[in-house]
């Protein structure tokens, strides 16, 4: 069970919180302009790499804020939590 | 009752108190400190369970959690717990035994009888043997032959605790290594956990012979002063009886703690007997030791034949010399200090099996002092016996173990001690995630690299020397060993010098040579999955099920391995291990719930008004884990007529409903508008204060996700009503994206579905029943249209009306603090008594929403359903910009000519209502399976209209309107007319009255 470190209430268990998948995702728009294949990808493909993800997770058992994580899939390692809105960070 | 095999003296147990117990119907006689394995042996009981595959007779293999044959059934009827080792069963009065799948008894096992040939069973018997015609045919039998105990279906009487906690160091393990490093650790202040599975320290110590010295004084002595110093220090934790379980991700390691007292003492005051931690630790220092392996030679499952270590804590602990006669078969020195001891305590004759060539002067010699026969570079050929041993047959044999039976001897032996050198028990390091690495000089596969904060000393970590134990763990808890592990491995004595031995060779036929004990694996059977081409480590685990079930190969699994590398010519090393997997030794299911079980395993919410409905006769049900009124039976009334009663007085007067559960979300802001607008499929910016408009929410893939009304309560402030099962979902949906993807508008969202009750009044005389309670809020149809919001006082109570509809009625839905609720239920019910006023269950208000062809989202639509669907497509086509899932709808799936679109369907047997659920057949003659063409997604007896009516989903079921479709359920078949789903009032006239 992971130990994530929320950034408004410190370290709590991963039973608290729930994850949403991969952040960055850009979601197109205007919808008149988007095709239909760039609407699938969006939608369908993702990039579930073997290394370091880039989540968003909510503390939804806690202060309910959501943020970001930098997961190391293959070792479970957190390598970054950092704020809605900020970049993808050099992991 | 007499201990024919106790020694006079010595061992740790209370001869003083004596204690009695049955194993499989018979009374024995045992002593405070004893297990129910030490009690057995001290009883001269040989056969404790039998094999799991060919129901050989076996004796006890080890003193610890490594036994795989003495698995054992406690207590009877509920308070039975079945697959647990004698070994670990801690002896009290009156405790009652049987052994596992045997019977009537473990001595005298009928399906030793009765099982299948030795041929039918060999490895990968699963495979081959039941391909014809089905493994469904075979799995009873084989299940009642094969297999371990039987759980009791009776409820778990016993009640758990979970106990959620940090430490800085975590201590696995107290014997000589952990507890020195818990020592250093409690000396530098931190806070300690120290573990151990048994119920006193000292790991094995406790079995050592008296003669064994620390620091200069006798090991017991020492172990005492110790735990002394261990027991000063506040800041550290002593856990005894307390089984480290799994190691989990970020240093969480779960534990299993039994209460000091007995279970059935803990049971009869109502407390807690197991106790589940889930520890998260700074760092972990494993200090679990190592278990004893087996040496592989024909029937080496001889009752009687035992791990050396396990008869020298039989010896040793427990006093019991389970015969005189003993070899000590062993590739190393270790077992020679054993052979030893049981010379000291009146063994004789003793004779030690070196399958070493060489052995050091110095042990020979002594050894011969004390009368020990010592043949070297020789290993066991034969055990004579069948049900206890009685002798050995000992042959030279080469380096590769390939005998010479020319030169064959007989020793006597009741007792057998083997020892093929020592695993460091990995599970656990394993587990964290940790690399293994095959050392090829000690045959161990040892902790190498860690990837978490975990450190392994002593002899987990092959560090299999005393003084190097006790260093190691120092290191390790004062914190300047590197992670993973502690120091160097040692090679003293316990180790085998030289090449292995992994099993026995022979031009002759010989005897089945044990690999694993517990799933009854042989030599033989490695050698034939490996020529079967199952040759590695995972597929021989799976062919052979070595390795597997509550062993975990914690004794066969290294020798299983040897013997895979032996038959294929490759090494160990080169094979690699499978991975170690928790629990370490089976864990209740039980604990695993804890406290989490009957009404506490999902809470059940109750209304505000929970004891009105109690008065008014409510029978309840569970609905998205609310405790709701499913309907208000009158004495001797059904579910249905209920209902019906209810419904009818819906449409001809008046009935009060609790709607407490539904959804309701506030939001407020600058941009509540913009925000809601992208939420909903529906332009919320037009909305004026006062309004209310019914909305759809999707998701991105354009399924209906959500249904409800929004209300404008200002320009700025909006109240969101979602379904009753969607509160929370949606309450976390509009904040993933207010948070996640808009955070640059201003807007805020507050859930307030329990903070705000809702009743619903409706039906014809709604509006009198409502201003007969006294309100500042103009109730005419005028002022107070359908579908608007108006806030003010009713009954002297604040409150937010609603004038909204889910039945087709004139209906209010009444939103006032919950706390007023119940007032508010039992004034609604005294001012509309002579309007006929009845309380009405959820049952009824299902029946009249589909009456009116309104849908229920999750029941008549599905993940995939689109607004048009259910003939909503026109409110998205006329919608400008952007919303969640807009893209969606205009995807060639969405618009598929061929959608299943929402109808209402009429039984052509009007005495034959229509199943929920029921499909809809492509044609009149169509015999399932076919591809179907819709379903039936609601079904009910409208009492209005006295008849069936149901919704379906019907591919292109908009252009069949008139059409007969003919439907399959459960072998019945129907025949049903398509129409329009609103049966009831079309024009809508009654809900605008």
């Amino acid at each position: 069970m992971l130990l994530i470190h929320c950034p408004y209430c410190g370290p709590r268990d991963e039973t608290e919180f729930t994850c949403a998948g991969e952040s960055h995702v850009l979601r197109p728009q205007p919808p008149e302009e988007v095709t239909d294949a760039r609407w699938a990808q969006y939608l369908f493909f993702h990039r579930n790499p073997r290394g370091v993800v880039c989540e968003r997770w909510c503390h939804v058992l806690g202060c309910g804020q959501w943020f970001n994580v930098a997961r190391d899939t293959v070792t479970h390692e957190i390598r970054k939590v950092y704020a809605m809105g900020e970049p993808r960070p050099e992991v | 009752m007499r201990q024919r095999y106790r020694l006079s003296h010595g061992g740790r147990i209370d001869r003083d108190r004596s204690l009695r117990f049955t194993f499989d119907g018979r009374t024995y006689e045992g002593f405070q400190g004893d297990t129910l394995a030490s009690a057995l042996l001290a009883n001269g009981v040989r056969i404790v369970g039998r094999g799991f595959r060919l129901h050989r007779p076996r004796g006890l293999l080890a003193a610890g959690l490594e036994e795989p044959n003495a698995i054992v059934t406690v207590g009877r009827d509920a308070t039975a717990e079945t697959n647990l080792k004698a070994t670990e069963v801690e002896l009290c009065d009156g405790l009652v035994a049987r052994s596992v799948n045997t019977w009537p008894s473990a001595r005298f096992d009928v399906g030793a009888l009765l099982s299948m040939p030795g041929s039918l069973l060999g490895p990968g018997f699963y495979y081959k043997t039941f391909m014809w015609p089905g493994w469904a045919v075979y799995e009873p039998l084989v299940r009642r032959l094969a297999g371990l105990g039987r759980a009791t279906s009776a409820e778990d009487p016993d009640s758990y605790d979970t106990h959620h906690a940090t430490c800085d160091v975590l201590v696995v393990g107290g014997g000589p290594a952990g507890l020195s490093a818990a020592l250093a650790a409690g000396a530098r202040g931190e806070h300690v956990v120290l573990v151990d599975a048994d119920r006193e320290f000292g790991g094995q110590l406790l079995g050592a012979d008296a003669a064994a010295t620390i620091d200069g004084m006798p090991a017991q002595t020492w172990l005492t002063r110790t735990l002394g110093r261990l027991r000063e220090c506040p800041n550290v934790r002593l856990l005894a009886r307390t089984l480290a379980t799994g190691y989990y991700d970020h240093n969480l390691v779960t534990l299993v703690e039994q209460s000091e007292i007995r279970a059935d003492e803990a049971r009869g005051r109502g407390a807690p007997w197991l106790r589940l931690w889930k520890l998260r630790c700074s760092r972990v220092i494993i200090a679990a030791g190592a278990i004893e392996r087996p040496l592989v030679f024909p029937d080496n499952d001889r009752p009687g034949v035992m791990l050396a270590s396990a008869l020298a804590s039989y010896l040793n602990r427990y006093a019991v010399l389970p015969g005189q006669a003993a070899v000590v078969v062993t590739n190393n020195d270790g077992a020679y200090d054993v052979a030893e001891a049981l010379v000291a305590h009146g063994g004789h004759p003793v004779t030690i099996v070196d399958t070493r060539a060489e052995v050091r002067a110095e042990l020979r010699s002594r050894l011969a002092s004390a009368g020990v026969r010592v043949l070297s570079g020789y290993c066991v050929l034969a055990v004579h016996g069948r049900r206890r041993v009685r002798s050995v047959t000992a042959a030279p044999c080469d380096g590769a173990g390939v005998v010479d039976r020319l030169r064959a001897v007989k020793c006597p032996a009741e007792v057998i001690g083997m020892s093929g050198g020592w695993s460091p028990t990995v599970h656990l390091f394993s587990q964290s995630g940790g690399r293994l690495a095959y050392d090829p000089v000690l045959a161990v596969f040892r902790p190498e690299h860690a990837r978490q904060a975990v450190t392994v000393v002593g002899a987990a970590a092959a560090q299999f020397d005393l003084e190097a134990c006790l260093a190691g763990g120092a290191a390790a808890g004062g914190g300047s060993a590197p992670r993973s592990v502690g120091a160097a491995p040692t090679t003293p004595a316990a180790a085998p010098a030289g090449q292995a031995i992994w099993r026995v060779k022979s031009s002759q036929r010989l005897a089945g040579q044990w690999v694993d004990f517990h799933n009854d694996v042989t030599a033989d059977d490695i050698r034939i999955a490996a020529a079967e081409g199952y040759a590695s480590a995972e597929h021989l685990k799976r062919y052979t099920t070595t390795g597997m079930a509550i062993d975990q190969g914690k004794t066969g699994n290294v020798n299983a391995l040897g013997v895979l590398a032996d038959c294929t010519n490759r090494s160990v090393g080169d094979i690699g291990v499978t991975t170690f997997r928790p629990p370490y030794s089976p864990v209740r299911f039980g604990v695993l719930a804890g406290r989490r079980r009957q009404q506490l395993f999902v809470p059940l919410r109750r209304l505000p008004a929970h004891e009105c409905h109690v008065r008014q006769g409510a029978r309840f049900a569970n609905y998205g884990s609310w405790l709701r009124p499913e309907c208000y039976a009158q004495p001797g009334e059904s579910l249905q007529s209920a209902m019906r009663r209810e419904a009818l007085a819906a449409r001809n007067s008046v009935v009060l409903f609790d709607a407490s559960p539904l959804g309701k979300i506030e939001v407020k802001g600058p941009d509540a508008a913009t925000f809601l607008s992208r939420i909903y499929i529906n332009n919320v910016s037009t909305l004026s204060p006062g309004a209310v408009r019914y909305g759809l929410m999707l998701a991105e893939n354009g399924g209906i996700i959500d249904d409800g009304v929004v209300a404008c309560l200002a320009h700025d402030h909006y109240q969101v009503c979602t379904t009753s099962a969607g509160a929370q979902r949606i309450t976390a949906w509009l904040e993933e994206w207010r948070q996640c993807e808009w955070p640059g508008l201003d807007v805020v969202t507050l859930p307030v579905t329990t903070q705000l009750g809702t009743l619903t009044v409706a039906g014809p005389l709604a509006r009198t029943v409502l201003g007969r309670l006294g309100t500042d809020i103009d109730l005419s149809p005028r002022a107070f249209p359908h579908l608007s919001v108006r806030t003010g006082v009713i009954a002297g109570i604040e409150a937010r009306i609603f004038r909204v509809s889910y039945t087709g009625e004139l209906s209010y839905e009444l939103n006032v603090p919950a706390g007023h609720i119940a007032g508010l239920w039992e004034q609604l019910l005294a001012v509309g008594g002579d309007c006929g006023i009845v309380p009405m269950g959820i049952e009824a208000l299902m029946l009249l929403r589909a009456e009116k062809g309104y849908v229920h989202v999750g029941s008549d639509t599905d993940a995939n359903t689109v607004p048009d669907d259910i003939g909503l497509g026109h409110i998205a086509a006329s919608r400008r910009g952007d919303f969640i899932g807009r893209r969606s709808l205009s995807t060639p799936e969405a618009t598929r000519p061929d959608r299943w679109q929402l109808v209402g369907l009429e039984s052509l047997d009007p005495r034959r209502p229509l199943p929920t659920g029921a499909q809809c057949l492509p044609a009149r003659d169509a015999r399932p399976p076919v591809r179907p063409c819709g379903r039936v997604t609601s079904s009910y007896v409208s009492p209005t209209l006295q008849r069936p009516i149901a919704l379906a989903l019907l591919e292109c079921g908009r252009r069949r309107m008139g059409e007969e479709v003919h439907l399959y359920d459960l072998g019945t078949r129907h025949v049903a007319r398509v129409r329009s789903p609103v049966f009831y009032d079309p024009e809508g006239t009654r809900l605008r009255g």
